[in-house]
């Protein structure tokens, strides 16, 4: 247990509260300055809620009103994410993307998303017609379609995964299983108080999500109020995945408050389709209903006919943190604020889509409020980049054969369906942040996420996890705190 | 790299492989070699502690472990060549196998390829149930592996979906351990596991079994806290009002197996979509010359007896193919009635001794099946039954049958 007095010792110049991908990407920015900076979570892994549980696109910018923070942020956000990738070593593709019509108030209507986009900044917008499409995606149905090229496709796990990881090699203390319950302005900043111990800080950045509301109530500031929205999803077995070429989107229809129920390739070679836009009353219910998933079969046929229930490997759901009601419907800006009455702590709420395009955008914006403040010193160690794990299966076979002697782990295959070997997931399991439980394995190294779903693998892991740490069946958890995988042995041994 | 070459590599050491390997021997095939992903051979069998294996083959019942030693040992003495901790990675037409293990990668290239890799369970993904994703939710078969084969106790109380045979068993497991089985939903009219596994794991037991329901909604953020069940209508949908709440721990789900078939996709084999496995010949042939399979990888299997039995008959053809070309009879289709699931092989060339086996899609009383060219009946079978759970097994004699010709496998009502 850790009492008042040790925790007290925490004291930063900056705390982040949220690890989604807007405080894992604020964590590195940070981390570029000489600054004591440490970030505050809740759950087990970094990414557990609305930035694990997303399409994965980059948007270009055309969905957004002009003038707006999220068309400025996602622009940018756009146009910088090579780099960042390249950077911390993640998959992304500039794979382009379609918006299919079909007839003339469809096509009145990408022409508006064109003017709005080239308004925003977002190069290359072209309306083409249907030998385009069928060029581009032959399975894609649509009689015209607006094609921007610079939207692409990444995986939002490894990449809020990336960005925590490179924060804490340059020196970013991350609390997990720390969720703050209260926080007290002081003298020189905050006193946050956590379900394990009370940190003390100058600056308080509010990175919570779902929860940025009462984060920002915790502060009084009680003008907000977050509307989860959800969105469920079906994910497709990679056989259908060579089918779509590029993420695929109807006409959006504004009042609803989502892009409509799309077809997205995911960087793994598999495909999404939803997500769907459902008001619910509470923020953190995944769950996934029978009547939309029939829904989004039902629409994603519209543009997409190969879709088949028997292509379905599994269905999830993400919730979208709105400051519109479903009787408003469409869309509210970002709000990133630092009020006068409450010094040092800033203020984000609303973080929707595109967020995740937009998270280094934010950050850079969050930093030049900081440096209104302070004298930001640069860190002269700084190292953008950090290594993901490397894929055995992507390999030559002369660089698998030198792998396996340099070290035989490489030589067992651990997850038959996505091919990794034992050396990937001890190294996933070995990862800079700590993270234990299965499904923070799973999303680092891909293992139990092909169509058997960790029917080969689960076990495997499972052993490894409490061999590499020593731990006791009780303690293996899925997920979240609680998320007991076993309950014992079967018989004392 | 050195491509090593073979007559004969055995992709799987389980039941199929290992009987496959064993005939193959007898007849006097010599360079024959077991690639095997686990550290030990036997397959699934190693986790089925269970009796009641071996009842056809051997007329004991034996635990699946003991089943397997017999034919690991048989294959022992006769010094067959096995690797096992040695996954089989790519699988090419030209019978190229590339395989890797701690010592290295391998690449081998074999006259005969005979695929024996087992199958997989189907998913709760695969199936779409709706709700939230807490721990405690398994498939039957890895509940099994982790209480049989790690001493892991899964969980206190369970609801099983599925009346599959690994989920009856699963289902007096647990009892067994001291967890209690809430019951057995299975949304069939029907129970798809064998009768004998209803009154000895249900029945006995009183656990109770509920046919035409199905879970729809999984609740619980963290570990499982309860499933909602329904009662279905005739075409499976749910019936409203009839939702009733089931708290449980644990949800094992028994809702069918798939043969393993990645690598031979990567292969190019063509598969059955009724069968989901290879589509083969009556020498077990794939459609990649010099590609056999048997066993659960061909066709999911009720009994591990008639697994040993098909892979003795097709390590008869794999014989003959290595010591001449193949037969070049023409393959004609065994054409399926609809009462019937499938049959295997799908295909025959007329060349050799016959086995069809098929499954009929619902239970049927007073049934003939007989195999039928042109307007010759070659052999009848009565049921006064015929359920899926049980396979069928039909022969015809070589002699009987005429090249070139269609079979059709025809079911009437007495
Ligand atoms: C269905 C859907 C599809 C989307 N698709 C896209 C897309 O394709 N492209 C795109 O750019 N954007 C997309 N978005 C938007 C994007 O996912 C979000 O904008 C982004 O993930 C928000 O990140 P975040 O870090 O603000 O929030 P989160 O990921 O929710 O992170 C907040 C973190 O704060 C933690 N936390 C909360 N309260 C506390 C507390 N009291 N103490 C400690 N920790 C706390 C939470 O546990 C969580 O980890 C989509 C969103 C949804 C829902
Ligand atoms: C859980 C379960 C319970 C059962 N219970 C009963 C019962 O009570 N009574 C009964 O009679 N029958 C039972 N059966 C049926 C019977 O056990 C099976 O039909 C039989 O084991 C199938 O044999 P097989 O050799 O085809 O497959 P398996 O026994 O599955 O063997 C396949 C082998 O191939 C290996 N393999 C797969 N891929 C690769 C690769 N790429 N490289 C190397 N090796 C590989 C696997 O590790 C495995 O050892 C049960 C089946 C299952 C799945």
């Amino acid at each position: 247990m850790m009492n008042k007095q040790t925790a007290l010792q925490k004291r930063y110049d900056v705390l982040i509260i949220g690890s989604g991908v807007v405080g894992s990407a604020l964590a590195r920015e940070l981390s570029r300055y000489q600054l004591n900076v440490a970030v505050l979570e809740k759950e087990l892994d970094v990414c557990t809620e609305t930035s694990g549980r997303n399409s994965g696109v980059i948007h270009a910018g055309f969905n957004n009103k002009p003038g707006s923070l999220m068309a400025k942020f996602c622009v940018e956000g756009c146009l910088g994410y090579g780099v960042v990738a390249d950077e911390i070593d993640i998959p992304f593709s500039r794979t382009g993307k379609l918006v299919v019509g079909f007839d003339d108030e469809d096509r009145k209507k990408l022409q508006a998303l064109k003017e709005a986009g080239e308004q925003n900044g977002v190069p290359g917008l072209e309306i083409v017609e249907s030998d385009v499409i069928r060029d581009k995606a032959p399975a894609i149905l649509g009689e015209m379609a607006l094609y921007s090229p610079m939207t692409g496709i990444t995986n939002p796990f490894l990449y809020t995964v990336a960005l925590a990881e490179n924060a804490v090699q340059n020196g970013v203390s991350l609390w997990l299983n720390h969720e703050v319950t209260a926080i007290e302005q002081v003298d020189d900043g905050y006193q946050v108080q956590t379900t394990q111990g009370v940190f003390e800080s100058r600056w308080v950045i509010n990175c919570a999500g779902l929860f940025a509301d009462r984060v920002a109530r915790m502060v009084g500031i009680d003008d907000y109020t977050i509307y989860p929205c959800r969105g469920e999803y079906l994910v497709l077995d990679k056989e259908l995945g060579s089918q779509l070429p590029l993420p695929a989107y109807p006409v959006p229809n504004i009042r609803e408050g989502g892009l409509g129920i799309h077809l997205t390739p995911t960087t793994d070679g598999n495909i999404l389709v939803g997500p769907s836009t459902d008001y619910i009353d509470e923020h953190t219910d995944y769950g996934t209903t029978r009547s939309i998933l029939d829904l989004l079969m039902r629409e994603g046929r519209k543009i997409f006919p190969p879709l088949n229930p028997s292509a379905v490997i599994r269905t999830f759901a993400g919730v979208r943190p709105k400051l519109v009601s479903r009787t408003t419907g469409g869309y509210a800006d970002f709000v990133i604020e630092h009020r006068p009455e409450t010094r040092h702590f800033i203020n984000m709420v609303g973080l929707e889509s595109p967020g995740l395009t937009a998270a280094v955008p934010i950050a850079r914006n969050v930093i030049s409020i900081i440096g209104e403040y302070e004298d930001l010193r640069e860190n002269p160690s700084f190292n953008p980049c950090r290594e993901g794990i490397l894929s055995f299966k992507d390999q030559t076979p002369e660089r698998q054969e030198s792998l396996i002697h340099e070290n035989p782990d490489y030589g067992v295959v651990v997850c038959r369906c996505e091919g990794i070997t034992q050396a990937e997931i001890l190294a996933a399991i070995r990862n800079p942040l700590g993270v234990t439980t299965l499904s923070g394995i799973k999303n680092r190294s891909r293992a139990m996420m092909g169509r058997c779903q960790g029917g080969y693998c689960q076990i495997r892991i499972a052993e490894l996890i409490m061999a590499e740490q020593n731990r006791s069946e009780e303690s293996v958890m899925l997920a979240r705190k609680g998320s007991r995988t076993f309950v014992g042995k079967v018989r004392p041994s | 790299m050195t491509t090593q070459n073979r007559s004969v590599i055995i992709i799987g050491g389980g039941p199929a492989g290992l009987a496959a390997a064993a005939a193959l021997r007898q007849q006097g095939v010599e360079d024959i070699l077991i690639l095997e992903r686990e550290h030990d051979l036997g397959g699934i069998l190693r986790q089925c502690i269970h009796d009641g294996f071996g009842l056809t083959r051997f007329k004991e019942a034996l635990s699946g472990p003991e089943y397997a030693a017999r034919f690991v040992d048989t294959v022992q003495q006769a010094g067959i060549e096995v690797m096992t901790d040695i996954t089989v990675t790519e699988l090419h037409a030209d019978r190229t196998v590339v395989a890797t293990a701690r010592s290295g990668r391998y690449v081998f290239k074999a006259q005969a390829v005979i695929l024996a890799m087992g199958c997989r369970e189907r998913t709760r993904g695969a199936i779409q149930i709706p709700g939230s994703r807490p721990a405690g939710v398994y498939t039957a078969g890895i509940a099994q592996a982790y209480m049989n084969l790690k001493n892991i106790m899964i969980g206190r109380s369970a609801v099983i979906l599925g009346s599959g045979d690994i989920g009856l068993i699963m289902a007096r497991r647990l009892t067994l351990e001291g967890a209690s089985v809430k019951g057995v939903f299975e949304i069939q009219p029907y129970p798809s596991g064998l009768p004998r596994n209803i009154t000895q794991c249900l029945d006995d037991y009183d656990i109770p079994l509920f046919l035409s329901h199905t879970v729809t909604a999984i609740h619980g953020t963290k570990r499982l806290t309860g499933v909602t069940v329904s009662q279905v209508d005739s075409s499976f949908r749910p019936i409203p009002d009839t939702e009733k709440e089931w708290t449980c721990d644990t949800l094992i789900l028994s809702v069918g197996l798939i043969p393993e078939n990645e690598l031979s996709k990567m292969a190019g084999v063509l598969l059955d979509p009724r069968t989901k496995g290879p589509r083969v010949d009556e020498h077990y042939q794939t459609s990649v010359a010099g590609i056999f399979a048997a066993g659960n990888v061909l066709h999911v299997h009720d009994l591990v007896d008639f697994v040993s039995l098909e892979a003795e008959r097709l390590a008869e053809s794999v014989g003959d193919y290595l010591k001449q070309a193949p037969a070049d009879e023409e393959a004609v289709p065994v054409e399926a009635d609809p009462e019937l699931a499938y049959t295997v092989p799908q295909l025959v060339r007329a060349d050799r001794d016959l086995t069809v086996s098929c499954r009929v899609r619902r239970p049927l009383n007073r049934v003939r099946i007989s195999i039928w060219q042109n307007d010759q009946k070659h052999v009848t079978r009565r049921f006064r039954r015929a359920i899926p759970a049980e396979m069928i097994h039909l022969t015809v004699p070589k002699e009987k049958l005429v090249p070139g010709e269609p079979l059709k496998v025809v079911v009437e009502h007495e």
